[in-house]
């Protein structure tokens, strides 16, 4: 579904990856795990075509996405779900949704608005408010309810987790459970690795700039030293 | 009572045209982060074209269709601007897109001089309303009446595409979060030239729809800029609201002044304007503008460095060619090469204040225009000697940009740049209105230099120590403690604030300076020419020196002098043709899109691709 090969990406003389690669298939749910400044979150925009790559490719669903403008890889399927929410605060819950809006696409689920609410009952009932008007759990279900109006295909969640309170991590660990009943391929940024136990198939350990484990969770639990010398604090 | 009230009424008529081009500034400016310096040029470009259609459609239906058509003309006028000149620059720096917006100015002005011809044209007056009504015994015409209506429905039509629609929607999301909405799959080009469009057709609208009231001329496109600056600095960049409040505020604040006291209409706009952004520096209902939160820094600079040996010896040799001109130069050469000096000097110094402080002023000429002002009254009025004169021009500029610096530099970016430019439209406007004692349009005449420079030559040679010293003092100061804070704070303001550097006081400080080097540069000018008129205070005056701040290159050290010589020499050619500004604009189009490092920018870029 999704493939990256050799990635390089410069921040001005700065390499921040350096030959990533990483393989997302069809209905999976795949966890990019790693320490702050480890490169997850760079990983996610290269992926999205929002920083410039400097050296190989990436593919979605065997088509060549890189280098292209990311408003058109959104369209070809990829949804890109930032770290910091960027929910337009301006906007009500109901006109964010309608930002993320795109046509409906062949074998992918189509969501509407009742849709979503369905799956983050907390955000009907918020229906009309102002963005920041939102608790931080809301903004981030609100983020990634406006990313699905687009019916992606592949979605890339950064750090979904992250400073939401624990009653609503359960809940983002039931929605992201469904999303994956529903079909959709999933890349998912993570620090904690319960969370990632708890929704992921797979795992991907990241270091440095580049993918230093990718496999089962059993297979990570068999080999200690990776823990210890790339996720451990 | 009645008199009052027609006042009021009056002054809500006038504030039609100037909401409409506000908001369609505002909205423009929310969305893709332009600041459209060519607003003005499209709400003349509305007028001109209305009276064209007005001329063509009969009756009270091709009256007002008219003004439609203008609106829908000029909005497709600005869409295809966007299309062809404004995509290339969106991701460069603001100045870049500021001066690719004067080139747009340029290319209207001469446009429209070759269509609709220099004579100012009388806008037709409205079908069945010719008269006046009498309201409480006072006369209000009926157009104004119409045009009190007609603003607040187009204001809720602008309101409702905004709130409702699903542009509106993406248009108030990418003012928030541009690079956002693209990642959720939505084509920005087709917005941005959708936004820039319905701005322009805004802008186009006003201006057809003032014809009845103000007619079409070829001065209107920047004598309105100055008061939507106002408009908006008062009302907040990207408020609609704030848009219409402010051009009631200022409108009604217009005609009262009129009534009152004729001279300080002027004045009292300024007042009203200071007043506002000492208590809200954003405008009354705008929201903080947080620098390069639209992407437009661009890439870190590189540490400038002082000048290799090789290069120092060859400056020092055309330096000493150029000041033995006087033994190998005509009369000509050598009035052409001592205006060059004096403008390399003028555009050195806003070059400092861009490059090393980061301060985009658009109303640099109120400091060369000051200068050159102060020593042509202190000659006039005081009988000083021309010694006396060039000392204290510098000085006066300099304590002038101190008052002007105190205010302006409470707003940053796009705020600070329209407050430059509107205190320098006040100056020019001072010395217009205050006739008795500047000579108003007449200018000064006769002020010629002390015996011993009054020659060609002396005068050559006095202006050739004078610029060169000043010129190298502007770069010795940016290899200087000052130069390095001031870089420190154009970069990183919080961190140098953090370092122990007082940041607000060093740019004031770099304002005053920069200014006092102008105010030099202006009055060498007054004794070189012998006279001095307004339009040395004018905002086309601004604009060159910034346009020839950026054709020489803003990130480097010599950018100022090299683009001023360039400039000068080129418009001193180009000025022989008719329509020179559509040469120049099409010229600072051409480099905007092609060569964007600028002059030494790219000859620097040449040299070390040859090398490597």
């Amino acid at each position: 579904m999704l493939e990256a090969e050799g990635l390089d990406v410069f921040y001005g003389k700065a390499q921040v990856l350096s030959g990533l690669s990483l393989h997302v298939a069809r209905g999976e749910v795949v966890a990019l795990l790693g320490r702050n400044g480890a490169g997850k979150t760079t990983t996610l925009k290269a992926l999205m075509q929002m920083l410039p790559v400097a050296r190989g490719t990436v593919r979605l669903s065997g088509t060549e996405i890189t280098g292209a403008p990311p408003y058109r890889v959104a369209r070809a399927g990829l949804g890109y779900v930032p770290e910091e929410r960027r929910i337009f605060t301006q906007l009500t819950v109901r006109e964010n949704l309608e930002v993320g809006r795109q046509k409906p696409r062949e074998g992918v689920p189509a969501w509407t608005e009742e849709g979503l609410f369905a799956l983050f009952p907390n955000l009907a009932e918020r229906a009309d408010a102002p963005g920041r008007a939102l608790s931080g759990g809301e903004q981030q279900m609100l983020s990634i309810a406006r990313t699905l109006m687009g019916n992606p295909a592949c979605l890339l969640l950064d750090e979904p987790s992250e400073g939401i309170a624990p009653v609503i991590v359960a809940e983002m660990v039931r929605a992201i459970r469904r999303l994956k009943g529903e079909g959709l391929t999933i890349l998912l940024s993570e620090q904690t690795l319960p969370f990632a136990r708890a929704v992921a198939d797979r795992v991907a350990v990241i270091d440095h700039g580049r993918v230093v484990f990718e496999g089962t969770f059993d297979a990570l639990d068999a080999a200690p030293g990776i823990r210890a010398d790339h996720l451990a604090v | 009572m009645g008199f009052f009230l027609a006042q009021i009424l009056t002054g809500l008529a006038n504030a039609g045209a100037l909401f409409m081009v506000a908001s369609g500034l505002s909205l423009i400016f929310g969305v893709t982060r332009i600041v459209n310096f060519a607003h003005g040029s499209f709400y003349m470009l509305g007028a001109y074209i209305g009276y064209t259609l007005m001329q063509v459609l009969p009756g009270a239906v091709g009256f007002w269709g008219a003004m439609l058509l203008a609106g829908v003309a000029v909005g497709v006028i600005g869409a295809f601007v966007e299309m062809v000149i404004l995509r290339r620059v969106y991701a460069a720096p603001e100045l870049f897109q500021l001066v690719a917006t004067f080139g747009v100015i340029l290319i209207v002005q001469d446009l429209a001089l070759m269509i609709w011809g220099p004579e100012d044209l009388l806008g037709p007056r409205a079908p069945g309303l010719r008269g006046v009504v009498r309201i409480m015994g006072e006369p209000v015409p009926k157009y104004d009446l119409v045009l009190i209506g007609v603003t607040p429905l187009v204001a809720l039509g602008l309101w409702a595409l905004i709130t409702k629609t699903r542009f509106g929607i993406l248009v108030r999301a990418a003012t928030q979060d541009r690079e956002m909405v693209a990642a959720l799959g939505v084509n920005q080009r087709w917005l941005f030239t959708g936004t820039f469009g319905l701005g322009c057709a805004l802008a186009g609208l006003g201006g057809a729809l003032q014809l009845p009231q103000g007619g079409a001329d070829l001065l209107m496109d920047f004598t309105i800029l100055t008061s939507v600056f106002v408009v908006v600095v008062i009302g907040g960049m990207g408020s609609l609201p704030g848009a219409y409040l402010a051009a009631v505020l200022i409108s009604v604040l217009g005609v009262f002044g009129v009534a009152y006291l004729p001279q300080s209409t002027l004045a009292l706009t300024f007042v009203v304007m200071v007043a506002v952004l000492m208590w809200r520096p954003f405008g009354l209902l705008g929201r903080e503008e947080v620098a390069g939160e639209a992407g437009q820094v661009g890439p870190p600079e590189d540490p400038i460095r002082p000048a290799g040996w090789s290069v120092r010896a060859g400056v020092a040799l055309a330096l000493l060619a150029l000041g033995a001109l006087p033994l190998y130069g005509s009369d000509f050469a050598l009035v052409l090469a001592t205006d060059i000096l004096i403008f390399c000097l003028f555009a050195a110094s806003l070059h400092f204040l861009l490059g090393q402080a980061g301060l985009v002023s658009f109303g640099h000429a109120a400091f060369y225009g000051g200068g050159a002002y102060a020593a042509a009254l202190l000659v006039r009025h005081a009988g000083a000697p021309m010694e006396l004169a060039l000392l204290l021009a510098p000085l006066i500029a300099g304590l002038l940009a101190l008052a002007i610096g105190w205010v302006s530099l409470r707003a940053t970016g796009v705020y600070f740049a329209m407050l430059t430019l509107a205190f320098a439209q006040l100056l020019w406007s001072l010395v217009w209105q205050w006739a008795e004692f500047t000579g108003g349009s007449d200018g000064m005449v006769g002020i010629w230099p002390a015996d011993w420079a009054g020659g060609n030559a002396a005068f050559f040679w006095l202006a050739f120590v004078l610029c060169v010293a000043g010129i190298l003092v502007l770069r010795h100061a940016a290899h200087a403690p000052l130069g390095y804070a001031l870089r420190a704070a154009r970069d990183n303001p919080a961190r140098a604030a953090a370092s122990g550097l007082a940041v607000a006081r060093l740019q004031w400080v770099a304002f005053a300076f920069a200014g006092a080097m102008a105010g030099l540069a202006g009055g060498l000018f007054v004794f070189a020419k012998g006279s001095v008129f307004p339009n040395e205070l004018e905002i086309a005056r601004s604009f060159d020196a910034l346009i020839v701040v950026f054709l020489g290159g803003v990130k480097t050290l010599s950018g100022g002098w090299v683009g001023g010589a360039v400039f000068e020499a080129g418009t001193d050619w180009l000025t022989r043709f008719e329509y020179w500004r559509l040469a120049l604009g099409l010229t600072v189009l051409f480099i905007v899109t092609l060569a964007p490092q600028g002059i030494v920018g790219a000859a620097r870029r040449l040299w070390q691709r040859g090398r490597s």
